[in-house]
């Protein structure tokens, strides 16, 4: 039995999500990624002694809008100091929401994993400046010097706290790559995990099968892609396992990622850990958000993945099978959905769209990699005349997905002149008569193998014609046309 | 009348008429602290080039037909926690020796809006703890009434500043008492303004939840004055009230009507010179036809206990940007934490590490609940004590402080020097305001004020009384020097 069969997993993810207000939370600043260092600041996010927060509103109803898109409870709320000392923070102490956030109580739906995550909340806070330390280790220890740039600083963040309701890496990835896809569409959050947008902290901690109380958890800091989060909660939980097996106990542990040796390193212990002594920000009074205001921030959040999702399965009848579902899904990820909507109400039948949605569109906008969420934009216009001619017979499959490659390459690209310039001029019903009339004088035996009932011919029918026309026929119309030659 | 005798009212009006010019206003200020200063230590800064420019510059505007503003002329002095752009500003402490703020005040933009001249920086104890301004990083402030004593603390060089008559009117906060009490020891009028009332952006915070910036003047309608320039909401301090304004109303002094409460509780520990003057102060309110009756708020006894576990615990929070990185002293140490501590330890005085051990201390996991949430609970309970007070009396009144002003280093032990607050801090615990108008002499002279306190929002029934009391004494303080 492998060791991995022997234990349970358990993740809980807090993921730090940017704000993407145009300043920055308590003061004017713009809120933009990389500006020169230390061009976007003032008094106010420096923490000049003197100065003093005032809150963005616009940032709260950011939150709002993602404790909504969460189904999350949205309460009054209080700001708190965190006080530590890094000299990243520019007064010491980080202004955060603690035992009041602004949200409560949400949830989330695993797309392809039949599991609702309970989001435990969703809270306010401001961003830290960013240290860079110049030296051969990169880390603080060891470094020559350390610069700080603080256009980060007060920076509006959301963190995201799951309940430890997560049992794989495959689980947990889904679980970012599906939260990310909500933020996006609350327009709160670009999602941008490569420029830090989006920042992600697992909580791990394995217990033995058969057992129910949860292990010792330790926390993986700053994973900055699904890649890393994958990779470091199997490193963590296989980590864990060996020492149980091996009857060591797991210490409650801070730990860092290291990307190229695959491992995690413990950063501290709980025992070394700081004491933030929270107590309420006496500069900022306590949030109290209108509830009709936030009813009216919910409802123009317009629809988000889930029922997305459910607007594409309702267009198959039926039972939708694990492709289907798979395809349903990945149209929502890349921001395809409506493109294949807008397919089917012109006429085009609801399969083929899906097919030609997640298959084609969504391999030609995803060039970047796997772990990027860039979403390229495809003409919806175009797509809908290629797969409607595709649909109508006339241009074949083939022709079809050529035709959408090329539009992908050059959104320029005219539907009728590529048809022009690829000699895909639809074969007429006298053109396919003709090209029968030849194929049957050529293979004769066949033919009348055919007609006596070996409908497996067919295909060496149809396999002739490609390779004649260069793929060029339509398959469908020539098998139907050799039907009626062999009725008539 | 000499110049330097003239309040912010006489000094606005003559400028404004051309009768004075700003720039006659701003050199006898200026000869009378090259005169006296040396004795006194009011300022940290004298800005004397920049006040002469200022000067010029609204004289010219006055001969321009320009309209000068309400305190067109009138020279300020400005406690040293608060920040002017290009201005060092230290608040007495060696942690930010060197540093020039780049950015001004509200209330300083307010002040110099409204045509008044910044005329120094004045002395405090380090980032305003303390009762005497002895615990100031770079020399202490003498009580101009008396050279050997104390001008009270912390904005004992605002205070000194009016009673020398090196500046008509000062700006100084007050915290726990830090305006009412000097204000008391030098024998002027002082004024902590309602919480939210006065803007605190470009006030280095000593304890958010109480700091309120406030004035100093000679008379109580110097000090009406400047509170309507100072006051009023300001997008900068989101504590700041939307709503709240303050407005001069010159002569106002019936009290007639008024039902005065003495608290109880604030008789206990004060001295007896002290209290003969207050009873006299008493006696007088009845005579202009108020009635005057005790009131027991139990809870102000547990004020002082409380204050030193909030106050100290967002001290230790406020503080700690003090660390060597981006501004003011460094002490580089072998890594950062050893520079932080080496930055710490030499930039900050005894107290001011006390209070940040104490602050730490009251915020610690596991002594939280019963330290500073305590502390909390006490501060709700003075805030609904005073509000059933407030159901019978219009305003409440008690010594500013227990005792006139003491000699250097009478107070040495940390616990009697916080005692000099035991009346003025449940007015900052409440959020409430309140004033200290000097009434007669106590032992050796020595100025003894009257505290008026009120409910929020309330300055202009407070500002009556004042009134009221200033009419009816006869005492004036007056420096060392000029008898
Ligand atoms: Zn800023």
């Amino acid at each position: 039995m492998a060791i991995e069969d022997e234990y349970i997993i358990t993740i809980g993810l807090e993921v730090h999500c940017e704000l993407k207000t145009n300043t920055k939370l308590f003061c004017g600043c713009a809120n933009q990624f990389g500006s020169e260092p230390n061009t976007n600041i003032c008094p106010v996010c420096l923490g000049l002694p003197g100065s003093l927060p005032v809150i963005n509103e616009r940032a709260v109803e950011y939150a709002i809008r993602i404790g909504s898109a969460l189904s999350c409870e949205i309460r009054p709320s209080v700001f708190h100091r965190k006080n530590y000392f890094y000299p990243d923070m520019p007064k010491d102490y980080q202004v955060s929401q603690y035992d009041e956030p602004i949200c409560v109580n949400g949830k989330l739906e695993l797309p392809s994993f039949p599991k609702t995550v309970r989001i435990e909340r969703a809270h306010m806070e401001e961003d830290t400046g960013k240290t860079t330390h110049v030296g051969t280790s990169g880390r603080i220890h060891g470094a020559d010097f350390s610069l700080v740039d603080y256009n980060r600083a007060g920076i509006p963040l959301v963190e995201i706290v799951s309940a430890p309701d997560l049992s794989s890496a495959d689980e947990a990835r889904e679980y970012v790559s599906e939260l990310r896809a909500i933020l996006v569409s609350t327009k709160a959050s670009d999602g941008k995990m490569e420029e830090g947008s989006l920042r992600v902290d697992a909580n791990v901690s394995v217990r033995p099968l058969g057992t129910e109380k949860l292990g010792t958890r330790c926390e993986i800091k700053n994973l900055n892609s699904l890649r890393s989060l994958g990779r470091a909660i199997n490193y963590e939980a296989r980590r864990q396992m060996e020492a149980l097996s091996a009857g060591q106990s797991i210490r409650q542990e801070t730990r860092h990622w290291n990307e190229d040796q695959g491992v995690t390193s413990a950063l501290r212990s709980k025992e070394e850990a700081y004491d933030y002594r929270y107590f309420p920000e006496p500069d900022l009074t306590p949030l109290d958000p209108d509830m009709d205001e936030v009813a009216t921030i919910a409802r123009a959040l317009g629809i988000l993945p889930p029922a997305r999702r459910l607007r594409l399965r309702e267009l198959l009848d039926g039972e939708l099978t694990r492709s289907e579902l798979e395809q349903v899904q990945t149209c929502v990820k890349f921001d395809l959905d409506e493109h294949v909507l807008d397919a089917v109400r012109t006429g085009v039948p609801a399969r083929l769209a899906l097919a030609r949605g997640s298959n084609e569109l969504a391999s030609y906008v995803n060039q970047a990699t796997v772990d990027s969420f860039e979403v390229a934009e495809f003409p919806r216009g175009k797509f809908i005349e290629v797969i409607s001619l595709e649909s109508q017979g006339k241009v074949s499959s083939t022709q079809a997905k050529t035709l959408l490659s090329r539009i992908a390459s050059n959104h320029n690209e005219e539907v009728s002149a590529l048809i022009e310039e690829l000699g895909y001029k639809a074969a007429s019903q006298d053109e396919i008569s003709e090209l029968l009339d030849r194929l049957i004088s050529e293979n004769s035996m066949e033919w009348e193998r055919l007609c006596a009932g070996e409908n497996q011919l067919a295909g060496f029918f149809i396999g002739k014609a490609m390779k004649i026309t260069n793929g060029k026929v339509n398959g469908k119309t020539l098998a139907s046309e050799m039907a009626a030659r062999r009725l008539g | 009348m000499e110049i330097i005798e003239l309040g912010a009212v006489e000094i606005a009006k003559a400028v404004k008429s051309g009768e004075l010019s700003a720039l006659e206003v701003v050199s006898a200020h200026l000869s009378e602290i090259n005169e006296h200063d040396g004795d006194v230590g009011a300022f940290l800064l004298v800005m004397a080039d920049r006040a002469i420019e200022r000067a010029k510059e609204i004289d010219k505007r006055r001969s321009g037909g320009e309209e000068l503003g309400a305190l067109a002329g009138v020279p300020v002095a400005l406690k040293d926690n608060i920040v002017l752009q290009g201005v060092e500003t230290t608040c007495a402490s060696k942690i930010l020796s060197g540093w020039e703020p780049p950015y001004t005040a509200t209330v300083i933009e307010k002040l110099i809006s409204q045509g008044a001249i910044p005329i120094g920086k004045t002395n405090l104890d380090e980032f305003a703890m303390g009762s005497s301004t002895e615990n100031s990083a770079y020399f202490p402030t003498r009580n101009p009434v008396k050279l050997d004593r104390v001008p009270g603390g912390s904005s004992g060089g605002s205070a000194a500043s009016v009673a020398s008559r090196f500046a008509p009117i000062a700006i100084g906060s007050d915290t726990g008492g830090s305006i009412r009490q000097p204000a008391s020891l030098c024998g002027v009028v002082g004024v902590k303004p309602t919480y939210g009332l006065v803007s605190r952006y470009g006030l280095i915070a000593f304890a958010s939840s109480l700091d309120q910036i406030g004035p100093f003047a000679k008379s109580v309608d110097d000090a009406s004055l400047v509170l309507s320039v100072i006051a009023g909401h300001d997008g900068m301090d989101s504590t700041s009230s939307r709503t709240a304004t303050y407005e001069h109303a010159p002569n106002e002094s019936d009290i007639s009507s008024l039902r005065i409460g003495v608290i109880q509780e604030m008789m206990s520990d004060v001295s007896n010179d002290v209290l003969g003057v207050f009873n006299q102060s008493l006696d007088a309110l009845r005579s202009c036809g108020a009635k005057v009756e005790t009131v027991s708020i139990p809870a102000v006894r547990y004020g002082l206990s409380s204050y030193y576990l909030i106050a100290p615990a967002e001290a230790s929070s406020n503080l700690a940007r003090f660390d060597g990185v981006r501004y003011g002293l460094r002490v580089t140490g072998a890594d950062m934490n050893e520079t932080y501590g080496l930055s710490r330890e030499a930039g900050f005085g005894p107290e001011v590490k006390r209070r940040i051990m104490l602050g730490t201390y009251a915020l610690s996991a596991g002594y939280y609940d019963a330290l500073y949430g305590k502390a909390q609970k006490v501060r709700t309970l003075i805030v609904s004590e005073f509000a059933r007070a407030y159901s019978d009396f219009d305003v409440l009144v008690s010594p500013t402080s227990p005792t006139v002003a003491f000699g250097f280093g009478d107070k040495s032990d940390p616990l009697s020097m916080y005692m000099s607050d035991v009346c003025t801090i449940p007015s900052n615990l409440a959020g409430h305001p309140a004033m200290s108008v000097p009434f007669g002499g106590g032992a050796d002279g020595l100025p003894v004020g009257v505290q008026i306190l009120a409910p929020a929002l309330s300055e202009r029934v407070m500002f009556q009384v004042a009134r009221a009391l200033e009419g009816a004494s006869t005492y004036m303080a007056k420096p060392q020097w000029a008898h």
